[in-house]
Parts: structure tokens; sequence; C-alpha cells
């Protein structure tokens, strides 16, 4: 279990919410992504001030498990840091479950070293890719492999686990197939895990959403990107909020969602708490360290709840890198 | 007779009987449990092997079974296991017979009856608290003395196993020295041994079966521990007999792949129960062993 609390405490939560008398009715459930947690834990935190007799559980299955409850019935919203894949699609199809898809803000994926490591500032797509394809696995396993210059020892890899969307992101973008990276790595669906990892270890290297490197900002040193493509700026970028929001910081900055079910959304309580998540939400998406979306975006979104519009504006075909959230739901409107 | 006693002996002969079936159904809940988990190992682990061959799993050495490219070698989760097992039995053993010795042989009355209940709290503190204190106040302690430690690593994990399982082995052991009868101690002084010659040369080995037997008990927890690697050691499975890198235990492997969300029926899923399967196998050996040491010895010293 490790440094999972996060899980162990939905857990307990769940259990909480299994013995709860029969009188507190109005329940959300949100389960999925560990990365879009901090946005809805802190939204549903607001949200129970707010309507005290709303109780909101948000648990953290990664966005692929998050869907397989979703598209099962057991929940009534799920997060998730990837659009929604044709494969989820045909579940929730399958079980007749209509889902609206709600943009909540933008992330980024952060590479991180140590502290400690002083060779490392800026990193290229085409060194990152040659780390982390699968041809790499048991082969390139010291730094002095990936640029001249960089000492003889050993690296110690960390990354988001199989089950988290950051995987299926990052594999998209930096390998350039979605899911294949090696094996060989500290994989975990829990940030904290690596960040304990990477935070410990001189010899380190890792990625995870950027919101858990604000979080953790002492204890670990940012790697620049750069993907060699000068219409996204020269040399090697670090993800911060503008770099985010213009889209310099390529290729690992992305969108992130919540699919609310659409039979849900007739309940009040689900309603009032996302519309409270696109109006009240914003600032919070900041405070927890993501780039809130911009104006005309929150405006298109509300649009789609309040018109129930069903189904993916990405059309099942998971991430695309390098996409703005304004073209697809402006196309959308028109 | 009367018919109040007879209503009487009807009634206690049913109760008699109702205990016997209560007891027998508790009896045989145990066993017919792990009956059932034998079966669902077995019967997992084959469809396991219809899709991997068992010469992979037994001879490859990498574990990938999640990734794109996958490798069914169990090596690297078994050098997990053997070397933070390893690293406790080297902690536990000398630390646990000295002080089974010690409270056998030594300590006057009074001290045994203060000493031994306090060494017991040790087995009683959760595993979870032992994993963090493993992670955040052992490693960090080692990274003073070894600065090329990793966070996550096998000996301070290692380490942590090796306290744990000192209660067990220091008092099963301490059970056994206990036991030896005095007649062989006093034959001993007699011939004018010195207590420490009687300790070594005559208690040790009168109570060598105790004492195997306690320290392979100990290996099999050591095996079977679960918390404190997976908060500690790191969860990449790596073919070294290096301590100081992250490893993963095949315990760990489990936690890992059941906390994810892994759908059931494949072979992701499946590699849970072979690798479970090999964790029963080896600590059911180790359990035969201890008992049969115990029973082989004890027939020698009888």
């Amino acid at each position: 279990m490790g440094l999972r609390h996060g899980t162990t405490w939905a857990l307990g939560l769940s259990i909480l919410t299994a013995a709860a008398p029969a009188w507190s009715a109005a329940l959300i459930k949100i389960d999925g992504s560990s990365t879009v947690y901090p946005i809805t834990e802190a939204v549903a935190e607001e949200f129970a001030k707010a309507q005290p007799k709303v109780r909101v559980t948000v648990g953290i299955s990664g966005t692929g498990g998050g869907f397989k409850k979703f598209c099962n019935g057991e929940t009534d919203i799920s997060d998730a840091s990837r659009p929604i894949k044709m494969s989820e699609v045909q579940q929730c199809d399958a079980k007749k479950i209509g889902y609206v898809e709600v943009p909540v803000a933008y992330d980024g994926i952060a590479v991180v070293v140590n502290p400690k490591n002083d060779w490392v500032t800026g990193m290229t797509v085409r060194e990152l890719k040659k780390l982390w394809e699968p041809a790499a696995q048991g082969k390139i396993t010291r730094w002095s492999q990936l640029r001249a210059g960089w000492p003889n020892k050993e690296i110690h890899l960390f990354g988001a686990g199989v089950d988290s969307g950051t995987y299926d992101y990052f594999t998209d973008a930096i390998v350039g197939t979605e899911h294949a990276s090696r094996g060989d790595y500290t994989a975990s669906e829990d940030d904290n895990v690596l960040i304990q990892g990477i935070a410990t270890d001189p010899l380190a290297l890792g990625f995870f959403g950027v919101a858990y490197y604000e979080a953790n900002k002492g204890r670990l040193t940012l790697v620049g990107i750069d993907d060699e493509n000068s219409k996204n700026g020269d040399g090697p970028i670090l993800p911060t909020f503008e770099t985010v929001k213009n889209g310099t910081y390529q290729p690992l900055a992305r969108p992130i969602f919540i699919y609310v079910n659409s039979k849900a959304l007739d309940r009040p309580e689900v309603a009032d708490f996302v519309k409270f998540y696109l109006t009240e939400g914003k600032p919070l998406v900041r405070e927890v360290g993501y780039i809130s979306l911009p104006d005309p975006v929150y405006e298109l979104a509300m649009r789609r709840i309040d018109t129930r519009i069903v189904g993916s504006v990405f059309g099942g075909k998971g991430s695309q890198i390098g996409v703005t959230l304004e073209s697809l739901l402006a196309a959308e409107s028109k | 007779m009367t018919a109040t006693t007879l209503h009487h002996l009807t009634r206690g002969r049913y109760r008699e009987r109702a205990a016997h079936v209560l007891l027998f159904f508790c009896g045989t809940l145990s066993i017919l449990t792990t009956l059932g988990i034998v079966a669902v190992l077995l019967f997992e682990t084959l469809a396991f092997f219809r899709e991997v061959p068992l010469f992979d799993f037994l001879t490859d050495t990498q574990w990938t079974p999640l990734f794109a490219d996958k490798h069914f070698g169990i090596l690297p989760l078994v050098a997990g296991t053997a070397l933070t097992a390893g690293i406790a039995v080297c902690v536990a053993t000398p630390i646990g017979l000295v002080s089974a010795l010690y409270l056998s042989e030594y300590a006057t009355d009074r001290v045994r009856h203060l000493v031994k209940p306090v060494l017991e709290v040790l087995a009683g503190v959760p595993t979870v608290v032992y994993g963090y204190f493993a992670l955040l106040f052992i490693t960090p302690l080692l990274q003073t003395v070894i600065p090329s430690l990793s966070g996550f690593n096998a000996l301070s994990p290692g380490i942590v196993i090796g306290v744990m399982i000192i209660p067990m082995v220091s008092s099963l052991s301490e059970d056994a020295m206990y036991a030896v009868p005095q007649s062989l101690r006093e034959g001993a002084y007699a011939l004018g041994s010195s207590k420490l010659q009687v300790a070594v040369k005559v208690v040790v080995p009168a109570a060598f079966s105790g004492i195997a037997a306690s320290l392979l008990l100990g290996v099999s927890r050591a095996i079977g521990e679960t918390m404190i690697l997976a908060i500690a050691a790191g969860q990449q499975p790596r073919l070294t007999l290096n301590p100081t890198v992250p490893i993963e235990t095949m315990t760990a492997y489990i936690v890992q792949v059941s906390l994810g969300d892994t759908p059931t029926g494949t072979i992701e899923y499946r590699t849970i129960f072979a690798v479970g399967m090999m964790l029963f196998l080896g600590t059911l050996a180790l359990n035969l062993v201890s008992q049969w040491i115990k029973q082989r010895f004890r027939e020698q010293v009888g």
C-alpha cells in the first residue's frame, strides 16, 4: 500500500458510505484519475460548505479504473485525465450509460529529477523517447547512454502506473504509441510514492502530473522539455502556468475532464455540483496547482451541461497531443 | 427414573450433540478455507500456465507483465524476496539467539518475567508502522552512512523485518533452551564447565531442533511479509542482489496489482495467482522442513 494513503482513505470512505444510514439519500459518487482528484476533492470540500446535506465521495482508481466503474453505473461522475477511449465508449453504450464530457482544467506532466542531480537541466523529446520506449527495457540503464557528458551512473526510473491517464498520455506524447513503454521502472498509481522515491534517490528521474510537483517543490527539480520545434518556443521549456496555457510546453500539457452520467445529471444535487465545479471551482483549480481554462471554454462547457450534449468531442480517439479545447468545442457549437 | 431427570437427560444429550456439531463445524471451517484457497490458487495458476510456459516463468530474467513488452520471469521477484528475507535473517539470528541464551541461562527470574513480555511487544507492532519506520527513519539514517542508497531499497526494510521477527526467534528458541533438562547442565558443571561452556556447548546443541524450527518460522514470516516491503522496498522488479537499489518482492507485486484495476480473467490478473502459488509453495516447504527438523532432533535428544 505504501504511501497510497489516498487509496486507503478512499477505501475507508467507501466503507463509511456503505455503513451510512439511509437518511443521507443525497450522495454523489465520484471515482477516477488521481490527477484530477485534487481539484474534485477541493471542489467537493467547498461544495460541502454550500450544501451540507449532500455528501460527495471521491475515489482514485485511475482514469481507466474510474471509467470501468462509471460505465457500469456505479459512479455518477468520473474523473479523467484523458478523453474517453473507444473501448470505454462501447462499454458505456452496452450498459446504456450516457455521459456529458466537461473539461475542467489544463494539466502539464512534469519530468523531475532529484535536487542532487546537477547534470540535467533539460531533455529533448527524442532523449525521453530513447529512455522510455519499450526497446529501452534493460538496455538504457545509465545516464551516460542518454547524452555524452552525463555521468556513467545508473538511472533509476519512476513513473505513473499503467492504469493512470498520465501514463497513457505520457506514452502517447513521448513514445508515440499509447500504452507502450519500458517496464523496468517503479510504476505507481499513487504520485506520492513516486515523489518519495525521486526525492530520496540522487539517480532518479520520473514523471507525474505537475500539481504534485507544485506541492513538493523543495524536494524535486524540474526538467525542461525541448520538443525541437521552434514554433513552440526554442530550447528546453519548463512547465509553468504560462507555458502550459500558451501551448509552448509541448507535448506534455493536456486538458483534463470530468464525465457526468447524463441520468445522474437529472438529480438536482449532481447538476448543482457540476455547475459549482465550473464556477466556484475555477479559483480552486489554480490553488491546487493546475491551470484554469480560458473563460470561453468554461462557457462552452456550461452550455454542454445545460443542453445535455452527450458524447466526446474527441470521438473516442483518446488523447490528442497539443490540441486546444477552444477549437474542438467551438467547432461543436456551430 | 422420574420424568424430570429423563427430561434433563434428553436436553443434555441435545446440547451435547449441538456442541459436537458446532465444534466440528468450526474445526472443518479452517480446513475448508485452506482447501478453498489452494483450489483457487491452483485453478488460476493452471490457467496462467496455459498461456505462459513454465520454463519461461522459471528462467526469464525480466518481469514486466503489465507492460507492452511482456516478460513473465519470476526470478527478479524471487531475488527480491530472497534478498530481503536474507537480510532479515542476518539481523534476527544473532540478536534473537543471544537474547534467548541470555534470558534462558543468565537472567534472573525477575528480569526474565520483565524482559520477555517487553520483547514480545515488538511482535505486536502493526507492520504498517514498521513500514513507515523503515521508509522515513531507517532509510534516511542509512543514507548518512551509504550516500548512494536509494530512497526505496532492500536493505532498510530487510533490517526492519529482521527486528520484527526477533521476538519470534528469541521467544521460541528460549522456550527450547529453557526446556533442556537441568540434569544435562548439572552434569556439565560436575565435569568442571564454566557457565558459558554450558550455555554454548550443552544447552544450544540440546535445544538445536527448537532453535532451527524458530529460525525457519522466522524465515517464512519474512518471506510472507508484505506491508513493510510494499512501503519501503520499491516497486521495480529487478534481478539483483544489490541491497541499495529499489526492488520488488513477490508479496509487494501482488499488492501492486491488486490495488490497480486489472480486469479479472486477463493474463495480468492471473500473474498474481502464479506469484501467490510460488509464495505458498515456498513457505509450505519451509514449514515442512521446520517440522521435520523438530521431530528428528527431538527423537535424538529424547
